[in-house]
């Protein structure tokens, strides 16, 4: 059984289809990549499989449908890191990871000797108890992501849903922070879903690629299938080049457009 | 470990105020008490601690049928209004916003001056009982009119506003209409306890316990509410029904303290803030440890309104806002630099 199965998924965003018949699936422990250009409806999707917006269609977690789910239930199954998370400034890092345990809590009750455990371990993992003490408004930006990436662990969920985990880093941080999602999901039997915006690095990490096109699957399956230069062409109207590099995955270059040789004669 | 030894801190320091705070104003006024007499039998009241005080008959009676019931009712208006204060603060994500927010103020002012102005006949009893329903009318018109306007927090402050320059626009307009009543309907606008006994500390009290209660309890929720209602809800949160509770808890809170007190700004500004300083941001210490100080202050506060000029009282509400409003700017200032 899939981890996580999408079967004709549509989202509306104010009455527009902006997800349309969307099927695909990941099994446990895999990494599946949402690809696809601005307004492909990438974010869309994801905020529909984490409970965030109604959807047509079914979205099922192991089997179970996400729609007889309390929201309760949904939070300890999957957790979810926004694009551009909300850190109060003034909260610490340990209470903020302590947040990921709230799915476990009673309505009058508070954080217990086992849900402290627990989020020690996810600060452990990720590298941030050292700095447990301070302020999120200090930390930098490889920091901050890597104490959102505590808090959704310390969720204890099955299914991690990213958007855009990368954007605000550089590529020396990007690569770090996926390489330790990499590592949590063969460690923990976690099953990853990411959208990413560069091509490579979403064929180098995902083990699956799904590519949106206008709210539809343009493509999907492993990433040389999918990232080939006339698909890329056709979805993006871009000019690439696919290489491949030493382990055979495809590496996408970006290719400039005729040069306007000012100079010349 | 170095933060719960800082809670535990807090806690003392907020207990030393409130009771620093009451022995002042038990000691200061037209009367001079002995001071040990007086602490003697302040502690004489409380459970298994017996002194003989020494106060005379009339010493005891200033103490326990004047000064204290003021005392104790400035305590609760205080804790109250920060609690207020505080509860806001978290539904809103806003450090700035206060326990008058969403009408409440300018319902209570409404209702307070429809009283004073058109039922004098029922007597002075129906200015609280009026005060007191036009603070929860003007929260709840200004919620009703905010959800219409869709889910969030802007909204619902904009609404607010809209609410209380609308209700405020009545209020003036009844008052202009019966100008003989203004002074009356001002000096309850300030804000004060100078009527303050034993009977309206225990008509309150339901109410004080009641609202102090639920906002307590959703301590741990604001925390959760402060990383934004979207992610609130992956963590399988409801951020709207946790807002509507505390938004009705702190409108509760806040109508009691208005009823018996008048109008009294800042407090739940300045007060919650002095505590995240203190004590960091988490909602779980900073709402007892507000009303604790709140208590405190309101009773300083209320010991200057009724020395600097006696045998004059200055209203209390312009005591707060006379202190409260250089902290405003000293907040502004100190929020912008930790913000850029």
């Amino acid at each position: 059984m899939s981890a996580l199965a999408l079967d004709r998924v549509g989202v509306d965003l104010d009455g527009t289809p902006v997800v349309l018949d969307v099927s695909c699936a990941v099994e446990s422990g895999g990494w599946l990549a949402v690809i696809g250009p601005n307004g492909a409806g990438k974010s869309t999707l994801l905020r529909a499989v984490a409970g965030l917006l109604p959807h047509r269609g079914t979205v099922a977690l192991e089997g179970v449908d996400t729609r007889s789910l309390r929201a309760r239930e949904l939070a300890r199954l999957v957790a979810f890191v926004p694009q551009n998370p909300v850190l109060p400034a003034d909260m610490t890092v340990a209470e903020y990871v302590l947040l990921g345990r709230t799915p476990y809590l009673g309505y009058l009750g508070g954080p217990g000797r086992h849900d402290r455990l627990v989020a020690d371990r996810a600060a452990d993992r990720l590298d941030v108890a050292r700095f447990g003490g301070r302020r999120l408004a200090t930390l930098s930006g490889g920091e901050r992501q890597r104490a959102v990436l505590a808090r959704a662990l310390a969720q204890e969920p099955r299914l991690l849903l990213l958007d855009e985990p990368t954007s605000a880093l550089d590529i020396g941080h990007q690569q770090q922070v996926l390489d330790l999602v990499d590592e949590l999901r063969h460690a923990q039997g976690l099953t990853v879903v990411t959208t990413l915006h560069d091509l490579t690095t979403a064929g180098q990490y995902a083990d699956r690629l799904v590519l949106l096109d206008a709210g539809r699957v343009g493509a999907s399956g492993a990433a040389p299938e999918v990232l080939t230069a006339a698909l890329i062409s056709q979805v993006y109207s871009a000019r690439v080049q696919v290489t491949s590099d030493d382990r055979g995955r495809p590496v996408v270059t970006p290719l400039r457009g005729p040069e306007h040789n000012a100079g010349a004669s | 470990m170095s933060a719960s030894r800082r809670t535990v801190r807090a806690y003392g320091t907020a207990v030393a105020f409130l009771a620093a705070a009451v022995l002042v104003s038990a000691l200061v006024g037209a009367a001079d008490l002995n001071p040990w007499a007086t602490v003697a039998a302040l502690l004489d009241r409380l459970p298994f601690i017996d002194l003989h005080a020494g106060l005379g008959p009339l010493d005891r009676a200033v103490l326990f049928q004047i000064r204290m019931p003021r005392i104790v009712l400035g305590a609760l208006v205080g804790g109250l209004l920060s609690l207020a204060g505080a509860g806001y603060q978290g539904v809103f994500r806003n450090p700035l916003v206060d326990s008058g927010l969403l009408g409440a103020s300018a319902g209570a002012g409404l209702g307070a001056t429809v009283a004073i102005v058109y039922l004098g006949g029922i007597g002075p009893e129906a200015v609280p009982v009026a005060a007191f329903v036009g603070s929860l009318a003007g929260v709840a018109v200004a919620y009703a009119a905010g959800a219409a306007g869709g889910p969030g927090t802007a909204t619902l402050l904009l609404a607010g506003l809209a609410t209380g320059m609308f209700l405020t626009a009545i209020q003036t307009l009844v008052l202009q209409r019966s100008t003989q009543d203004i002074q009356q309907v001002y000096s309850w606008l300030l804000g004060s306890l100078a009527t303050a006994d034993w009977h309206q500390v225990v008509e309150i009290l339901p109410y004080a316990g009641v609202s102090t209660l639920i906002v307590l309890v959703h301590g741990r929720h604001l925390d959760v509410l402060s990383v934004g209602d979207e992610e609130a809800r992956t963590l399988g949160m409801s951020p709207g029904r946790v807002r509507l509770l505390v938004v009705a808890a702190c409108a509760l809170a806040a109508a009691t303290a208005v009823a018996v007190s008048g109008l009294i700004g800042f407090v739940g500004i300045i007060v919650p803030h002095a505590v995240r300083r203190l004590a960091g941001s988490s909602y779980r210490v900073v709402l007892p440890l507000a009303m604790l100080f709140g208590a405190g202050f309101l009773v300083l506060a209320d010991t200057l309104a009724r020395t600097v000029l006696a045998p004059g009282e200055l209203p209390i509400g312009v005591v707060t806002a006379l202190i409260g409003c250089p902290v405003f700017v000293l907040i502004l200032r100190t929020t912008r630099s930790v913000r850029t």
